[in-house]
Protein backbone atom coordinates (compact mmCIF):
# COMPACT_ATOMS: atom_id res chain seq x y z
CA UNK A 1 0.00 0.00 0.00
CA UNK A 2 1.67 3.38 -1.40
CA UNK A 3 0.42 6.19 0.48
CA UNK A 4 -1.15 7.85 -2.01
CA UNK A 5 -3.53 5.71 -2.15
CA UNK A 6 -5.38 6.70 1.05
CA UNK A 7 -7.00 9.61 -0.90
CA UNK A 8 -8.63 7.39 -3.79
CA UNK A 9 -9.74 5.18 -0.17
CA UNK A 10 -10.98 8.37 1.67
CA UNK A 11 -13.15 9.82 -1.45
CA UNK A 12 -14.94 6.06 -2.40
CA UNK A 13 -15.70 6.23 1.29
CA UNK A 14 -17.01 9.49 0.78
CA UNK A 15 -18.92 8.12 -2.21
CA UNK A 16 -20.55 4.85 0.20
CA UNK A 17 -21.34 6.79 3.33
CA UNK A 18 -24.64 8.34 1.76
CA UNK A 19 -25.25 4.93 -0.29
CA UNK A 20 -24.95 3.02 3.03
CA UNK A 21 -27.15 4.89 4.92
CA UNK A 22 -30.22 4.60 2.19
CA UNK A 23 -29.74 0.33 2.14
CA UNK A 24 -29.13 0.86 5.74
CA UNK A 25 -32.46 2.74 6.13
CA UNK A 26 -34.50 0.09 3.81
CA UNK A 27 -33.77 -2.53 6.16
CA UNK A 28 -35.45 -0.40 8.57
CA UNK A 29 -39.14 -0.29 10.51
CA UNK A 30 -40.69 2.70 10.21
CA UNK A 31 -40.93 2.44 14.11
CA UNK A 32 -36.97 2.53 14.43
CA UNK A 33 -36.51 5.00 12.02
CA UNK A 34 -39.05 7.61 13.87
CA UNK A 35 -37.55 6.19 17.50
CA UNK A 36 -33.89 7.75 17.46
CA UNK A 37 -30.61 7.26 15.50
CA UNK A 38 -28.98 3.69 15.11
CA UNK A 39 -25.98 2.85 12.90
CA UNK A 40 -27.30 -0.73 11.67
CA UNK A 41 -30.77 -1.97 11.58
CA UNK A 42 -31.64 -3.28 15.62
CA UNK A 43 -34.87 -5.25 13.92
CA UNK A 44 -33.87 -6.09 10.80
CA UNK A 45 -36.92 -6.45 7.96
CA UNK A 46 -37.82 -6.83 4.40
CA UNK A 47 -41.17 -5.43 4.74
CA UNK A 48 -40.18 -2.70 2.48
CA UNK A 49 -38.95 -4.55 -0.33
CA UNK A 50 -42.09 -6.94 -0.26
CA UNK A 51 -44.28 -4.02 -0.16
CA UNK A 52 -42.62 -3.11 -3.03
CA UNK A 53 -42.54 -6.63 -5.00
CA UNK A 54 -46.21 -7.19 -4.20
CA UNK A 55 -47.28 -3.81 -5.01
CA UNK A 56 -48.26 -3.54 -8.86
CA UNK A 57 -48.23 0.60 -8.66
CA UNK A 58 -44.69 -0.14 -7.07
CA UNK A 59 -43.21 -3.02 -9.45
CA UNK A 60 -44.94 -1.19 -12.43
CA UNK A 61 -42.83 1.94 -12.16
CA UNK A 62 -39.56 -0.02 -12.63
CA UNK A 63 -41.15 -2.02 -15.34
CA UNK A 64 -42.33 1.07 -16.84
CA UNK A 65 -38.45 2.88 -16.43
CA UNK A 66 -36.95 -0.30 -18.04
CA UNK A 67 -39.20 -0.57 -20.73
CA UNK A 68 -38.51 3.50 -21.91
CA UNK A 69 -34.85 3.11 -20.98
CA UNK A 70 -34.11 0.32 -23.11
CA UNK A 71 -36.34 1.75 -26.13
CA UNK A 72 -34.08 4.51 -26.12
CA UNK A 73 -31.17 3.05 -25.74
CA UNK A 74 -31.84 0.86 -29.12
CA UNK A 75 -33.08 3.55 -31.04
CA UNK A 76 -30.38 6.10 -30.47
CA UNK A 77 -27.66 4.01 -31.00
CA UNK A 78 -29.36 2.47 -34.18
CA UNK A 79 -29.76 6.04 -35.53
CA UNK A 80 -26.51 7.55 -34.26
CA UNK A 81 -24.43 4.25 -35.63
CA UNK A 82 -24.61 5.77 -39.66
CA UNK A 83 -24.71 9.51 -38.66
CA UNK A 84 -21.24 8.64 -36.55
CA UNK A 85 -20.09 6.73 -40.08
CA UNK A 86 -20.21 9.87 -42.07
CA UNK A 87 -18.95 12.37 -40.02
CA UNK A 88 -15.83 10.33 -39.78
CA UNK A 89 -15.12 9.14 -42.95
CA UNK A 90 -16.18 11.96 -45.06
CA UNK A 91 -16.36 15.69 -45.49
CA UNK A 92 -19.90 17.30 -46.47
CA UNK A 93 -21.66 20.39 -46.86
CA UNK A 94 -22.02 22.01 -43.49
CA UNK A 95 -20.54 18.69 -41.01
CA UNK A 96 -19.01 21.17 -39.05
CA UNK A 97 -21.85 23.07 -38.30
CA UNK A 98 -24.43 20.16 -38.02
CA UNK A 99 -21.94 18.34 -35.47
CA UNK A 100 -21.88 21.34 -33.12
CA UNK A 101 -25.54 21.93 -33.99
CA UNK A 102 -26.20 18.69 -32.26
CA UNK A 103 -24.17 19.49 -29.49
CA UNK A 104 -25.79 21.85 -28.52
CA UNK A 105 -28.83 20.27 -27.96
CA UNK A 106 -26.95 18.86 -25.23
CA UNK A 107 -26.62 22.06 -23.46
CA UNK A 108 -30.32 23.18 -23.66
CA UNK A 109 -31.70 22.88 -19.74
CA UNK A 110 -34.28 20.43 -20.15
CA UNK A 111 -36.42 22.86 -17.72
CA UNK A 112 -37.28 24.67 -21.27
CA UNK A 113 -38.42 21.51 -22.76
CA UNK A 114 -40.71 20.26 -20.05
CA UNK A 115 -43.73 22.23 -21.23
CA UNK A 116 -43.35 22.87 -25.31
CA UNK A 117 -42.35 18.58 -25.10
CA UNK A 118 -45.73 18.13 -23.36
CA UNK A 119 -48.07 19.64 -25.90
CA UNK A 120 -45.85 18.57 -28.90
CA UNK A 121 -46.80 14.75 -27.14
CA UNK A 122 -49.80 15.55 -26.67
CA UNK A 123 -50.93 16.74 -30.00
CA UNK A 124 -49.55 13.62 -31.41
CA UNK A 125 -51.59 11.48 -29.32
CA UNK A 126 -47.79 9.80 -28.03
CA UNK A 127 -48.66 11.47 -23.92
CA UNK A 128 -48.24 8.88 -21.09
CA UNK A 129 -46.18 6.25 -23.55
CA UNK A 130 -42.86 4.39 -23.60
CA UNK A 131 -42.26 5.91 -26.73
CA UNK A 132 -42.93 9.42 -25.78
CA UNK A 133 -40.07 9.33 -23.50
CA UNK A 134 -37.89 7.16 -25.65
CA UNK A 135 -38.32 9.87 -27.75
CA UNK A 136 -38.01 12.83 -25.90
CA UNK A 137 -34.52 11.45 -24.45
CA UNK A 138 -33.11 10.90 -28.14
CA UNK A 139 -32.78 14.89 -27.58
CA UNK A 140 -29.66 14.16 -25.38
CA UNK A 141 -28.61 10.72 -26.21
CA UNK A 142 -28.44 10.77 -29.62
CA UNK A 143 -25.99 13.89 -30.04
CA UNK A 144 -23.95 11.60 -26.93
CA UNK A 145 -24.11 8.51 -28.66
CA UNK A 146 -22.85 10.30 -32.22
CA UNK A 147 -20.15 12.23 -30.22
CA UNK A 148 -19.21 8.20 -28.78
CA UNK A 149 -19.06 6.52 -31.53
CA UNK A 150 -17.58 9.19 -34.14
CA UNK A 151 -14.46 8.60 -32.10
CA UNK A 152 -14.55 4.94 -32.09
CA UNK A 153 -14.96 4.84 -35.59
CA UNK A 154 -11.88 7.59 -36.60
CA UNK A 155 -9.58 4.81 -34.77
CA UNK A 156 -10.57 2.15 -37.85
CA UNK A 157 -8.27 2.53 -40.29
CA UNK A 158 -9.94 3.43 -43.75
CA UNK A 159 -8.12 0.70 -45.54
CA UNK A 160 -10.83 -1.59 -43.92
CA UNK A 161 -13.47 -0.63 -45.69
CA UNK A 162 -11.84 -0.36 -49.16
CA UNK A 163 -10.18 -4.09 -48.72
CA UNK A 164 -14.00 -5.11 -47.97
CA UNK A 165 -15.51 -3.48 -51.27
CA UNK A 166 -12.55 -5.07 -53.69
CA UNK A 167 -13.32 -8.17 -52.13
CA UNK A 168 -17.26 -7.13 -53.48
CA UNK A 169 -19.24 -6.88 -50.18
CA UNK A 170 -21.93 -4.66 -50.61
CA UNK A 171 -21.89 -1.43 -47.86
CA UNK A 172 -24.95 -3.19 -45.79
CA UNK A 173 -23.05 -6.32 -45.42
CA UNK A 174 -19.72 -4.61 -44.74
CA UNK A 175 -20.91 -2.92 -42.10
CA UNK A 176 -22.85 -5.56 -40.21
CA UNK A 177 -20.07 -7.98 -40.78
CA UNK A 178 -16.98 -6.38 -40.59
CA UNK A 179 -17.27 -2.87 -39.40
CA UNK A 180 -19.36 -3.48 -36.37
CA UNK A 181 -17.37 -6.20 -35.09
CA UNK A 182 -14.46 -3.77 -35.19
CA UNK A 183 -16.23 -1.37 -32.74
CA UNK A 184 -18.26 -3.37 -30.21
CA UNK A 185 -16.35 -1.46 -27.47
CA UNK A 186 -17.68 2.01 -28.71
CA UNK A 187 -21.32 0.22 -29.27
CA UNK A 188 -20.79 -0.56 -25.87
CA UNK A 189 -19.82 2.38 -24.41
CA UNK A 190 -22.68 4.35 -26.30
CA UNK A 191 -25.09 2.08 -25.22
CA UNK A 192 -24.01 2.21 -21.43
CA UNK A 193 -23.84 6.09 -21.97
CA UNK A 194 -27.32 6.23 -23.37
CA UNK A 195 -28.58 3.90 -20.51
CA UNK A 196 -27.41 5.96 -17.59
CA UNK A 197 -28.62 9.47 -18.93
CA UNK A 198 -32.08 8.04 -19.84
CA UNK A 199 -32.41 6.22 -16.37
CA UNK A 200 -31.37 8.70 -14.78
CA UNK A 201 -33.27 11.79 -15.89
CA UNK A 202 -36.37 12.68 -14.41
CA UNK A 203 -38.29 15.47 -15.02
CA UNK A 204 -38.66 14.68 -18.79
CA UNK A 205 -40.00 11.51 -18.05
CA UNK A 206 -42.27 12.16 -15.48
CA UNK A 207 -43.78 14.96 -17.58
CA UNK A 208 -44.81 13.35 -20.53
CA UNK A 209 -46.24 10.22 -18.16
CA UNK A 210 -49.64 10.24 -16.09
CA UNK A 211 -50.75 6.46 -15.32
CA UNK A 212 -49.86 3.99 -18.33
CA UNK A 213 -45.79 4.70 -18.36
CA UNK A 214 -45.26 5.98 -15.71
CA UNK A 215 -41.25 5.64 -14.28
CA UNK A 216 -40.39 4.70 -10.43
CA UNK A 217 -39.62 8.41 -9.82
CA UNK A 218 -42.95 9.13 -10.12
CA UNK A 219 -43.90 6.55 -7.77
CA UNK A 220 -41.56 7.63 -5.40
CA UNK A 221 -42.75 10.97 -5.26
CA UNK A 222 -45.90 10.40 -4.96
CA UNK A 223 -45.37 8.30 -2.22
CA UNK A 224 -43.40 10.62 -0.50
CA UNK A 225 -46.18 13.56 -0.42
CA UNK A 226 -49.35 10.95 -0.17
CA UNK A 227 -48.09 8.27 2.80
CA UNK A 228 -47.06 10.42 5.09
CA UNK A 229 -43.26 10.04 4.45
CA UNK A 230 -42.75 6.27 5.01
CA UNK A 231 -39.00 6.62 5.04
CA UNK A 232 -38.06 2.45 5.27
CA UNK A 233 -40.38 2.50 1.93
CA UNK A 234 -38.70 5.23 0.14
CA UNK A 235 -35.24 4.29 0.62
CA UNK A 236 -35.99 1.07 -0.23
CA UNK A 237 -37.46 1.87 -3.53
CA UNK A 238 -34.23 4.32 -3.92
CA UNK A 239 -31.92 0.95 -3.23
CA UNK A 240 -33.80 -0.48 -5.87
CA UNK A 241 -33.21 1.90 -8.59
CA UNK A 242 -29.17 1.67 -8.27
CA UNK A 243 -29.15 -1.96 -9.30
CA UNK A 244 -29.42 -1.36 -12.97
CA UNK A 245 -26.98 1.13 -12.89
CA UNK A 246 -24.58 -1.19 -11.12
CA UNK A 247 -25.53 -4.05 -13.15
CA UNK A 248 -24.79 -2.32 -16.70
CA UNK A 249 -21.67 -0.67 -15.30
CA UNK A 250 -20.25 -3.85 -14.50
CA UNK A 251 -20.16 -4.70 -18.24
CA UNK A 252 -18.40 -1.73 -19.30
CA UNK A 253 -16.30 -1.14 -16.50
CA UNK A 254 -12.98 -1.59 -18.79
CA UNK A 255 -14.24 0.64 -21.17
CA UNK A 256 -15.71 3.26 -19.27
CA UNK A 257 -12.94 5.75 -18.98
CA UNK A 258 -12.13 5.60 -22.70
CA UNK A 259 -15.72 6.25 -23.43
CA UNK A 260 -15.10 9.76 -22.95
CA UNK A 261 -12.02 10.54 -23.88
CA UNK A 262 -12.17 9.37 -27.40
CA UNK A 263 -14.57 11.96 -28.60
CA UNK A 264 -13.71 15.26 -30.30
CA UNK A 265 -14.63 18.45 -28.92
CA UNK B 1 -8.11 10.90 -44.83
CA UNK B 2 -11.75 11.80 -45.01
CA UNK B 3 -12.81 12.59 -48.56
CA UNK B 4 -16.05 14.53 -50.01
CA UNK B 5 -18.77 12.84 -50.15
CA UNK B 6 -22.50 14.79 -50.35
CA UNK B 7 -24.63 11.49 -49.93
CA UNK B 8 -23.06 10.92 -46.32
CA UNK B 9 -25.85 13.22 -45.91
CA UNK B 10 -28.27 10.79 -46.32
CA UNK B 11 -27.03 8.34 -43.04
CA UNK B 12 -26.95 12.05 -41.12
CA UNK B 13 -31.07 12.15 -42.40
CA UNK B 14 -32.06 10.01 -39.50
CA UNK B 15 -30.58 11.94 -36.62
CA UNK B 16 -31.65 15.01 -38.29
CA UNK B 17 -35.17 14.08 -38.51
CA UNK B 18 -35.38 12.90 -35.06
CA UNK B 19 -33.16 15.63 -33.48
CA UNK B 20 -34.89 18.21 -35.04
CA UNK B 21 -38.66 16.38 -34.74
CA UNK B 22 -37.31 16.78 -30.98
CA UNK B 23 -35.43 20.39 -30.99
CA UNK B 24 -37.17 22.82 -33.52
CA UNK B 25 -40.57 22.09 -32.93
CA UNK B 26 -40.34 22.56 -29.06
CA UNK B 27 -38.06 25.72 -29.75
CA UNK B 28 -40.29 26.98 -32.01
CA UNK B 29 -43.26 27.00 -29.14
CA UNK B 30 -41.35 28.38 -26.86
CA UNK B 31 -40.20 31.09 -29.16
CA UNK B 32 -43.75 31.76 -30.26
CA UNK B 33 -45.25 32.15 -26.72
CA UNK B 34 -42.13 34.33 -25.79
CA UNK B 35 -43.75 37.08 -27.93
CA UNK B 36 -47.05 36.88 -26.92
CA UNK B 37 -49.22 37.26 -24.28
CA UNK B 38 -52.87 34.91 -23.35
CA UNK B 39 -55.79 35.42 -21.24
CA UNK B 40 -56.80 31.98 -21.73
CA UNK B 41 -59.04 30.23 -24.33
CA UNK B 42 -56.33 30.33 -27.06
CA UNK B 43 -56.42 33.84 -27.92
CA UNK B 44 -52.96 35.06 -28.19
CA UNK B 45 -51.91 38.61 -28.70
CA UNK B 46 -48.42 40.16 -29.95
CA UNK B 47 -46.28 41.49 -26.88
CA UNK B 48 -43.37 42.06 -29.10
CA UNK B 49 -39.90 41.45 -26.65
CA UNK B 50 -41.77 43.31 -23.64
CA UNK B 51 -41.53 39.73 -21.43
CA UNK B 52 -37.73 39.79 -22.39
CA UNK B 53 -37.15 43.25 -21.14
CA UNK B 54 -39.82 42.55 -18.10
CA UNK B 55 -37.51 39.01 -16.77
CA UNK B 56 -34.29 40.74 -17.75
CA UNK B 57 -35.51 43.66 -14.87
CA UNK B 58 -36.85 41.72 -13.01
CA UNK B 59 -35.28 41.28 -9.60
CA UNK B 60 -36.65 37.53 -9.02
CA UNK B 61 -34.90 36.88 -11.84
CA UNK B 62 -31.54 38.45 -11.47
CA UNK B 63 -31.34 36.76 -8.21
CA UNK B 64 -31.84 33.12 -9.54
CA UNK B 65 -28.97 34.06 -12.21
CA UNK B 66 -26.72 34.70 -9.30
CA UNK B 67 -27.59 31.82 -7.52
CA UNK B 68 -27.02 29.88 -10.61
CA UNK B 69 -23.54 31.52 -10.88
CA UNK B 70 -22.53 31.08 -7.43
CA UNK B 71 -23.39 27.56 -7.72
CA UNK B 72 -21.91 26.43 -10.80
CA UNK B 73 -18.59 28.55 -9.69
CA UNK B 74 -18.52 26.86 -6.56
CA UNK B 75 -19.01 23.66 -8.68
CA UNK B 76 -16.14 23.86 -10.81
CA UNK B 77 -13.58 25.35 -8.44
CA UNK B 78 -14.21 22.53 -6.27
CA UNK B 79 -15.06 19.45 -8.48
CA UNK B 80 -12.27 19.95 -11.01
CA UNK B 81 -9.31 20.24 -8.68
CA UNK B 82 -10.85 17.58 -6.63
CA UNK B 83 -11.48 15.55 -9.40
CA UNK B 84 -7.66 15.88 -10.79
CA UNK B 85 -6.20 14.85 -7.03
CA UNK B 86 -8.31 12.00 -6.95
CA UNK B 87 -7.27 10.80 -10.54
CA UNK B 88 -3.76 11.41 -10.06
CA UNK B 89 -3.54 9.29 -6.72
CA UNK B 90 -5.23 6.07 -8.53
CA UNK B 91 -3.59 3.23 -9.10
CA UNK B 92 -2.92 2.81 -13.18
CA UNK B 93 -2.82 -0.83 -13.33
CA UNK B 94 -3.78 -4.08 -11.48
CA UNK B 95 -7.18 -5.96 -9.65
CA UNK B 96 -8.47 -2.57 -7.87
CA UNK B 97 -8.29 -0.29 -10.91
CA UNK B 98 -11.82 -1.64 -12.07
CA UNK B 99 -12.98 -1.48 -9.10
CA UNK B 100 -12.31 1.71 -8.07
CA UNK B 101 -13.94 2.69 -11.08
CA UNK B 102 -17.15 1.30 -10.93
CA UNK B 103 -17.65 2.41 -7.24
CA UNK B 104 -16.46 5.83 -8.57
CA UNK B 105 -18.72 5.74 -11.18
CA UNK B 106 -22.01 4.29 -9.01
CA UNK B 107 -23.06 7.94 -7.55
CA UNK B 108 -23.24 9.52 -11.19
CA UNK B 109 -26.12 6.62 -12.33
CA UNK B 110 -28.68 6.97 -9.84
CA UNK B 111 -31.68 8.94 -11.07
CA UNK B 112 -31.63 11.99 -10.01
CA UNK B 113 -34.40 12.38 -7.78
CA UNK B 114 -33.22 9.13 -5.98
CA UNK B 115 -30.06 11.47 -5.30
CA UNK B 116 -32.47 14.21 -3.62
CA UNK B 117 -34.33 11.59 -1.55
CA UNK B 118 -31.00 10.05 -0.53
CA UNK B 119 -29.13 12.69 0.32
CA UNK B 120 -32.63 14.18 2.27
CA UNK B 121 -32.51 11.16 4.24
CA UNK B 122 -28.87 11.07 4.99
CA UNK B 123 -29.05 15.05 6.46
CA UNK B 124 -32.16 14.72 8.54
CA UNK B 125 -31.06 15.84 12.29
CA UNK B 126 -31.68 13.19 14.33
CA UNK B 127 -32.70 10.47 11.88
CA UNK B 128 -30.00 11.27 9.02
CA UNK B 129 -26.14 10.17 9.58
CA UNK B 130 -24.85 13.27 8.52
CA UNK B 131 -27.59 14.99 10.63
CA UNK B 132 -27.50 13.20 13.61
CA UNK B 133 -23.28 13.57 13.57
CA UNK B 134 -23.23 17.24 12.71
CA UNK B 135 -26.21 17.96 15.80
CA UNK B 136 -25.71 15.35 18.57
CA UNK B 137 -21.85 14.52 17.94
CA UNK B 138 -20.51 17.43 17.22
CA UNK B 139 -23.15 19.97 18.69
CA UNK B 140 -23.72 22.22 15.24
CA UNK B 141 -27.28 23.42 15.10
CA UNK B 142 -27.09 22.33 11.48
CA UNK B 143 -30.72 21.83 9.85
CA UNK B 144 -31.10 22.03 5.98
CA UNK B 145 -34.50 23.04 6.03
CA UNK B 146 -34.60 26.08 8.42
CA UNK B 147 -30.87 27.32 7.44
CA UNK B 148 -30.29 28.78 3.81
CA UNK B 149 -26.50 28.26 4.94
CA UNK B 150 -26.57 24.65 5.41
CA UNK B 151 -29.00 23.86 2.83
CA UNK B 152 -26.60 25.64 0.47
CA UNK B 153 -23.73 23.29 1.83
CA UNK B 154 -25.58 20.58 1.68
CA UNK B 155 -26.72 21.05 -1.86
CA UNK B 156 -23.08 21.85 -3.09
CA UNK B 157 -21.64 19.03 -0.96
CA UNK B 158 -24.62 16.80 -2.86
CA UNK B 159 -23.35 18.30 -6.58
CA UNK B 160 -19.70 17.00 -5.63
CA UNK B 161 -20.55 13.85 -3.95
CA UNK B 162 -22.62 12.90 -7.45
CA UNK B 163 -20.83 14.42 -10.32
CA UNK B 164 -16.92 14.21 -9.08
CA UNK B 165 -16.60 10.76 -10.30
CA UNK B 166 -17.16 12.55 -13.52
CA UNK B 167 -13.89 14.47 -13.66
CA UNK B 168 -11.85 11.44 -12.44
CA UNK B 169 -12.90 9.52 -14.80
CA UNK B 170 -11.73 11.75 -17.61
CA UNK B 171 -8.75 12.99 -16.54
CA UNK B 172 -8.24 9.26 -15.08
CA UNK B 173 -8.65 8.51 -19.18
CA UNK B 174 -6.15 10.77 -19.79
CA UNK B 175 -3.27 10.04 -17.89
CA UNK B 176 -3.33 6.17 -18.78
CA UNK B 177 -2.72 7.27 -22.16
CA UNK B 178 0.70 8.61 -21.23
CA UNK B 179 3.08 6.32 -22.32
CA UNK B 180 5.78 4.96 -19.57
CA UNK B 181 8.70 6.07 -21.29
CA UNK B 182 7.93 9.77 -20.62
CA UNK B 183 8.43 9.43 -16.69
CA UNK B 184 11.19 7.23 -17.01
CA UNK B 185 12.59 10.42 -19.18
CA UNK B 186 11.18 12.90 -16.65
CA UNK B 187 13.35 10.50 -14.09
CA UNK B 188 16.53 10.75 -16.28
CA UNK B 189 15.96 14.57 -15.75
CA UNK B 190 15.48 14.70 -12.08
CA UNK B 191 12.19 16.47 -12.94
CA UNK B 192 10.37 17.27 -9.29
CA UNK B 193 6.59 15.98 -8.98
CA UNK B 194 5.29 19.30 -9.44
CA UNK B 195 7.05 19.89 -13.69
CA UNK B 196 6.10 16.15 -14.08
CA UNK B 197 2.71 17.23 -13.53
CA UNK B 198 2.95 20.64 -15.13
CA UNK B 199 4.85 19.61 -18.15
CA UNK B 200 3.35 15.81 -19.09
CA UNK B 201 0.57 15.47 -16.98
CA UNK B 202 -1.53 18.63 -17.09
CA UNK B 203 -0.78 18.63 -20.87
CA UNK B 204 -1.60 15.14 -21.50
CA UNK B 205 -5.28 15.71 -19.74
CA UNK B 206 -6.37 19.06 -21.41
CA UNK B 207 -8.39 17.49 -23.92
CA UNK B 208 -10.11 15.50 -21.28
CA UNK B 209 -10.22 18.38 -19.11
CA UNK B 210 -12.07 20.28 -21.62
CA UNK B 211 -14.61 17.91 -21.88
CA UNK B 212 -14.70 17.42 -18.20
CA UNK B 213 -15.14 21.70 -17.76
CA UNK B 214 -17.38 22.24 -20.41
CA UNK B 215 -20.04 18.86 -19.20
CA UNK B 216 -19.25 20.16 -15.23
CA UNK B 217 -20.76 23.75 -16.27
CA UNK B 218 -23.65 22.76 -18.76
CA UNK B 219 -25.09 20.12 -16.49
CA UNK B 220 -24.84 22.06 -12.78
CA UNK B 221 -26.33 25.52 -15.28
CA UNK B 222 -29.05 23.32 -15.74
CA UNK B 223 -29.38 21.31 -12.64
CA UNK B 224 -33.20 20.57 -11.97
CA UNK B 225 -34.15 17.39 -10.27
CA UNK B 226 -31.36 17.33 -7.32
CA UNK B 227 -32.11 20.29 -5.59
CA UNK B 228 -35.27 20.46 -5.92
CA UNK B 229 -36.22 17.25 -4.34
CA UNK B 230 -33.72 17.50 -1.89
CA UNK B 231 -34.80 21.40 -0.88
CA UNK B 232 -37.43 22.74 -3.17
CA UNK B 233 -35.90 25.50 -3.38
CA UNK B 234 -35.98 26.71 0.44
CA UNK B 235 -35.73 27.84 3.26
CA UNK B 236 -37.47 30.72 1.62
CA UNK B 237 -35.97 31.54 -2.11
CA UNK B 238 -32.28 30.46 -0.60
CA UNK B 239 -31.68 27.80 -3.15
CA UNK B 240 -33.83 28.06 -6.17
CA UNK B 241 -31.71 28.03 -8.79
CA UNK B 242 -32.50 29.18 -12.34
CA UNK B 243 -34.25 25.47 -13.47
CA UNK B 244 -36.42 25.64 -10.27
CA UNK B 245 -37.73 28.99 -10.85
CA UNK B 246 -38.14 28.64 -14.66
CA UNK B 247 -40.64 25.28 -13.69
CA UNK B 248 -42.48 27.06 -10.98
CA UNK B 249 -42.96 30.13 -13.46
CA UNK B 250 -43.83 27.57 -16.13
CA UNK B 251 -45.75 24.88 -15.08
CA UNK B 252 -47.03 26.36 -11.60
CA UNK B 253 -47.94 29.62 -12.10
CA UNK B 254 -48.73 28.60 -16.25
CA UNK B 255 -47.47 31.81 -17.18
CA UNK B 256 -46.18 30.84 -20.78
CA UNK B 257 -45.06 34.34 -22.00
CA UNK B 258 -42.82 35.07 -19.01
CA UNK B 259 -41.60 31.64 -18.90
CA UNK B 260 -40.80 31.36 -22.73
CA UNK B 261 -38.75 34.28 -22.78
CA UNK B 262 -36.70 33.35 -19.76
CA UNK B 263 -36.38 30.20 -21.51
CA UNK B 264 -34.85 31.66 -23.98
CA UNK B 265 -32.06 33.78 -22.56
CA UNK B 266 -31.41 31.00 -20.04
CA UNK B 267 -30.48 28.60 -23.20
CA UNK B 268 -28.46 31.90 -24.71
CA UNK B 269 -26.45 32.07 -21.57
CA UNK B 270 -25.69 28.24 -21.37
CA UNK B 271 -24.82 28.56 -24.97
CA UNK B 272 -22.72 31.46 -24.67
CA UNK B 273 -20.62 30.51 -21.50
CA UNK B 274 -19.88 27.06 -23.11
CA UNK B 275 -18.81 28.97 -26.45
CA UNK B 276 -16.65 30.97 -24.36
CA UNK B 277 -15.39 28.30 -22.52
CA UNK B 278 -14.58 26.21 -25.52
CA UNK B 279 -12.74 29.05 -27.22
CA UNK B 280 -10.34 29.97 -24.22
CA UNK B 281 -9.57 26.47 -23.29
CA UNK B 282 -8.58 25.47 -26.74
CA UNK B 283 -6.76 29.13 -27.76
CA UNK B 284 -3.94 27.36 -27.26
CA UNK B 285 -4.20 24.76 -30.19
CA UNK B 286 -5.35 27.39 -33.09
CA UNK B 287 -1.56 29.75 -32.46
Amino acid sequence: MKKRSIIPILYIAFLMLPIYWLVAMSFKTTNEILSGFSLFPQTFTLENYITIFTDPTWYWGYINSITYVTLNTVLSVCVALPAAYAFSRYRFLGDKQLFFWLLTNRMAPAAVFALPFFQLYSSIHLFDTYLAVALAHTLFNVPLAVWILEGFMRGIPKELDETAYVDGYSFPRFFVTIFLPNIKAGVGVAAFFCFMFSWVEMLLAKTLTAVEAKPIAAVMTRTASSAGYELGLLAAAGTLTIIPGAIVIWFVRNYIARGFAMGRV
Amino acid sequence: MRTENQKAWFFVLPVLALVAFNALVPMMTVVNYSVQETFGNNQFFWEGLGWFEQILRSDRFQAALGRQFLFTFLILIIEVPLGIIVALSMPRKGFWVPVCLVLMALPMLIPWNVVGSMWNIFTLPQIGLLGYFLNDVLGINYDMTQQPISAWITVVVMDVWHWTSLVVLLCYAGLVSIPDAYYQAAKIDGATPWSVFRYIQLPKMKTVLTIAVLLRFMDSFNIYTEPFVLTGGGPGNSTTLLSIDLVKIALGQFDLGPAAAMSLIYFAITLLVSWLFYTLMTKDDAE
